[in-house]
C-alpha cells in the first residue's frame, strides 16, 4: 500500500490488528500466487495496483464520493442491477466473502454446516475486516438460495437496518417474469429514495452505457480465452473478473479493453501462459468471491489453463445483454429487469439453459475437461452437478466433480484429485 | 539397472526396486513426522537408476529430490494391473483417502472417486477405533463378532463414532460386538462411493486396509462378487510407480 490508511481505517470501525493480519496474509497469497505466474500480460500492471491499493485507494475514492453525497450500494449477487445504481450516481461495490475469516464471530449466529460464503460476509463484518461494508448507505440482498435469505434478516440485525432484500424468483415463467419486474420496480424507487434523485431517460441512458461497455470488456476477454495458447492465464482473468465488481466501472473498462488489445497482440504472435495444447478445463458452479483463488492455483499449478468460468463470478455476470434500445423510463427499468432473467443461477427450476450455457462453452472455449466446483453446502450447485455430468459426459468430456470451501486442509487432496483428473485427460491412462 | 517406486503414505512410505522383471525389495516405513528424511533413508540404501514417487507426499521428491511424480492413482492402476492382469475395479483404503478406481478392459483409467476432506471410512478411522477397543489395528478385522448383536455406529465422522463407541461399551456392550459395527460403517461408507463408479470384475482391494480381513468379507457380501486381495497389499502404488519408472 502506498501511503498510511489507519486513520480512514480506524474512522471505519476496523479492528485494526486484525486488519493488519488480513492485509499480511493477502499480500503473501498475491506474491505466491499471482506474482510468480511467468509470461504475465503488461496490462495485468494495472489489476496487481488495485489489488495492493484494495482496502486503500479505492476506499479513498468511494469516501470521496460519499462527500459528494453519492450512494455507496453494497451488493452480493449478480442478479441486482447495476444499471439502476448507477442512474442515481451511485457506487454499487460487490462485497468481501471470499475467505475464510470471523468464522467464529459467524458462527455465534449462524449454523456450523453454512456455506463459506455466508459464513465470510458474516466474518468480514463481525472481524471488522471489510472497509467497504462499513462504507455502505445500503446492503442489497436476494433471495437466491435459503441459507443467505434466512443470512440476511441476521446481517439487517448486524448492520443495524441497512439490508434492502429483493425477491428473485424460483421459476422463469410469466408469474416469475411479473414477480421479478415489480421488484425491479421497487428497487429503482428505494434508490430514488435514498439517494434524492429521480431516475430520468437521459441518466438510466448513460448508466446503461457504461454498464454495457463493462460486460462488453468482460465478453472479449472470455472470447480471447478460446486460442490455443490461451493469451492469460485463468487466475488472472479470475481476478480481472473478481475486481470488475468493485472498481470504478468506467475506469474498469478503459483498463480491460488496453490490456484485450495486448492480449490480441499476443494471440498474433502466438504468444501464450502455457504451451500450446496443455489440458484446458472449464471451471462451472459457484462463485468465486475475492481472494478465493484455490481452485485455479491447483489447476494451473498443475500445467493445465483454466480457460473459462460458467459462474457468477465469470460469464453469468456479463454474458446476457440488455436491449438498451428503450425510450421511457418504465420501459427501460422492465427492459433491465428482462435482461437480468436471463443469468441462470442453480437457484432456479428447471434450469436447462446453465446447463446448455455449459456445453455451448465447451466447445467455443475447446476446453478439455470441465471441474464442477460447489462450495461445501451449496445446495443448488451441489444437486445441478448431476445434471451438468450428464450433459458433459454426452458430449464426450471427462467431468470432475469438486465440493470444497475456503480452508487449506484438503489441498493436498484437491491436489491429488485434480492431477489425476489430468492424468486421465492425459491420451488416457493406460496401467 | 535397478528401478524404482515410492509411494509417500500418510502413515507408512513403501518403496519398491525393480529389476528386470522382477521385484527384488519391498521397504515399509512409518512417514512420521520427517518423511522427507524417511525417504532419504529408503533410497540411499538401496539407490536405483530410475526412481518415480507417488502418494499424498510425492511433491516432497519433486521439490528435494526432482523426482517425476505421478498420482496415486495411476501408480495404484499400474501396481495391481501387474499382478491382476483383468483388474477393472480398485478399491484402495489407505491411511486418510479412499479410492475407487474404474478401469476398461484394455487397462485405461476411466473414473475414479475419492473420499471428501474427511478421515471416515478410511484407515486413519480403523486405527482410532481399534485403539478405542483396546485391539492391536493389524488383527482388528479378526475380532469382529455379531452375534445376537443389532448394534450399529451411525456416525460417519470420526469423531462422532468415537463418542457412539465410549457410550455402547460403558452401556455394557461387547467390544467383537462394537467392532464388527465399526468395519459395518465403513463399508456402507466405501460402497456408496462404488455406487458412484461402473463395478466390473476382476475388483482388487488395496492399501493397507485390504489386510483386513473382516472388511473384505463384508465388501464381497454386500457386492456379491469375488474380490482379489495380494498377500502385500501395501505394495501396489509403489510398485506401479516403479513400472512407470521403468518406462521413462
Amino acid at each position: 500500500m502506498s501511503k498510511d490508511y489507519n486513520k480512514m481505517w480506524s474512522d471505519l470501525d476496523l479492528n485494526l490488528t486484525a486488519h493488519d493480519g488480513l492485509l499480511g496474509v493477502l499480500t503473501d497469497a498475491y506474491k505466491n500466487i499471482y506474482l510468480s505466474q511467468k509470461n504475465r500480460p503488461e496490462g495485468m500492471k494495472y489489476f496487481d495496483f488495485v489489488i495492493s491499493e484494495v482496502h486503500g485507494l479505492r476506499i479513498e475514492e468511494i469516501l470521496e464520493a460519499k462527500k459528494e453525497k453519492r450512494k455507496v450500494i453494497g451488493t452480493f449477487c449478480v442478479y441486482v442491477p447495476e444499471e439502476l445504481i448507477l442512474a442515481v450516481d451511485g457506487v454499487d461495490i460487490g462485497l468481501c466473502a471470499g475467505a475464510e475469516v470471523g468464522t467464529d464471530g459467524a458462527e455465534k449466529y449462524i449454523p456450523r454446516n453454512t456455506c463459506a460464503l455466508i459464513k465470510a460476509f458474516m466474518g468480514f463484518k463481525l472481524a471488522g475486516l471489510c472497509p467497504y461494508v462499513q462504507t455502505t448507505d445500503l446492503i442489497v440482498g436476494e433471495t437466491t438460495c435459503d441459507g443467505k435469505k434466512k443470512a440476511y434478516e441476521i446481517f439487517d440485525e448486524i448492520t443495524r437496518g441497512k439490508v434492502y432484500v429483493m425477491e428473485v424468483p424460483n421459476k422463469k415463467g410469466k408469474e416469475g417474469i411479473t414477480l421479478w419486474r415489480n421488484e425491479v420496480k421497487r428497487f429503482a424507487k428505494k434508490l430514488e429514495e435514498l439517494s434524492g434523485k429521480k431516475i430520468n431517460l437521459e441518466k438510466l441512458k448513460e448508466a446503461s452505457q457504461i454498464v454495457k461497455e463493462k460486460r462488453r470488456a468482460l465478453q472479449r476477454l472470455s472470447l480471447l480465452r478460446a486460442f490455443d495458447p490461451s493469451p492469460i492465464s485463468g487466475l488472472d482473468a479470475l481476478l480481472v473478473n473478481q475486481i470488475s465488481f468493485y472498481d470504478d466501472p468506467v475506469r474498469f473498462t478503459v483498463k480491460l479493453t488496453e490490456l484485450c488489445d495486448e492480449l490480441d497482440e499476443r494471440v498474433k504472435k502466438g504468444i501464450g501462459v502455457t504451451e500450446k495444447g496443455s489440458k484446458r478445463i472449464l471451471i462451472s458452479g459457484s462463485p468465486m468471491a475475492i481472494p478465493n483463488w484455490k481452485l485455479h492455483t491447483i489447476i494451473e499449478g498443475c500445467g493445465a489453463s483454466v480457460v473459462g468460468e460458467e459462474s457468477c463470478v465469470g460469464e453469468r455476470n456479463f454474458m446476457a445483454t440488455l436491449d438498451d434500445s428503450f425510450s421511457s423510463v418504465e420501459d427501460g427499468i422492465q427492459k433491465i429487469a428482462d435482461r437480468y432473467m436471463n443469468i441462470h443461477c442453480a437457484c432456479f427450476t428447471p434450469n436447462e439453459e446453465r446447463i446448455k450455457d455449459i456445453g455451448d462453452m465447451i466447445k467455443r472455449l475447446k476446453a478439455d475437461g470441465v471441474i464442477h466446483y460447489a462450495i461445501q453446502f451449496c445446495t443448488p450447485y451441489m444437486m445441478e452437478s448431476y445434471k451438468a455430468k450428464k450433459a458433459v459426459e454426452t458430449l464426450k468430456v471427462p467431468f470432475l466433480r469438486i465440493e470444497t470451501d475456503y480452508s487449506m486442509e484438503d489441498m493436498g487432496q484437491l491436489k491429488t484429485r485434480i492431477e489425476a483428473f489430468l492424468e486421465i485427460m492425459e491420451k488416457g491412462v493406460k496401467a | 539397472m535397478k528401478i524404482g517406486g515410492i509411494d509417500i503414505g500418510s502413515r507408512y512410505i513403501k518403496y519398491v526396486i525393480l529389476e528386470g522383471n522382477h521385484l527384488i525389495e519391498f521397504q515399509k516405513r512409518e512417514t512420521g513426522h520427517n518423511p522427507l528424511s524417511v525417504c532419504r533413508k529408503l533410497i540411499d540404501n538401496c539407490k536405483t537408476g530410475k526412481l518415480v514417487a507417488t502418494g499424498y507426499g510425492r511433491h516432497l521428491l519433486e521439490v528435494h529430490g526432482n523426482v517425476k511424480t505421478i498420482t496415486e492413482i495411476k501408480a495404484v492402476a499400474k501396481g495391481a494391473r501387474e499382478v491382476f492382469p483383468r483388474c477393472q475395479t480398485i478399491i484402495d483404503i489407505g491411511g486418510q483417502d479412499t479410492k475407487i478406481i474404474s478401469l476398461r478392459e484394455d487397462g485405461t483409467v476411466t473414473n475414479f472417486e475419492m473420499n471428501d476432506r474427511c478421515a471416515a471410512g478410511t484407515g486413519r478411522f480403523l486405527e482410532i477405533m481399534a485403539k478405542v477397543l483396546g485391539y492391536d489395528l493389524e488383527n482388528f478385522g479378526d475380532y469382529c463378532n455379531n452375534k445376537n448383536g443389532t448394534v450399529k455406529i451411525n456416525s460417519l465422522c470420526t469423531v462422532f463414532a468415537e463418542s457412539e463407541v465410549i457410550s455402547l461399551i460403558t452401556k455394557g456392550e461387547k467390544r467383537e460386538v462394537v467392532a464388527h459395527a465399526l468395519h459395518e460403517s465403513i463399508v456402507s461408507r466405501v460402497i456408496a462411493l462404488i455406487k458412484r463408479v461402473e463395478v466390473r470384475d476382476d475388483i482388487v482391494f488395496a492399501g493397507g486396509c485390504a489386510k483386513n480381513s473382516c472388511l473384505k468379507r463384508m465388501i464381497e457380501e454386500r457386492l456379491q462378487k469375488e474380490i482379489h486381495v495380494h498377500n502385500n497389499p501395501y505394495m501396489h502404488a509403489a510398485h506401479g510407480a516403479a513400472l512407470y519408472a521403468m518406462e521413462m
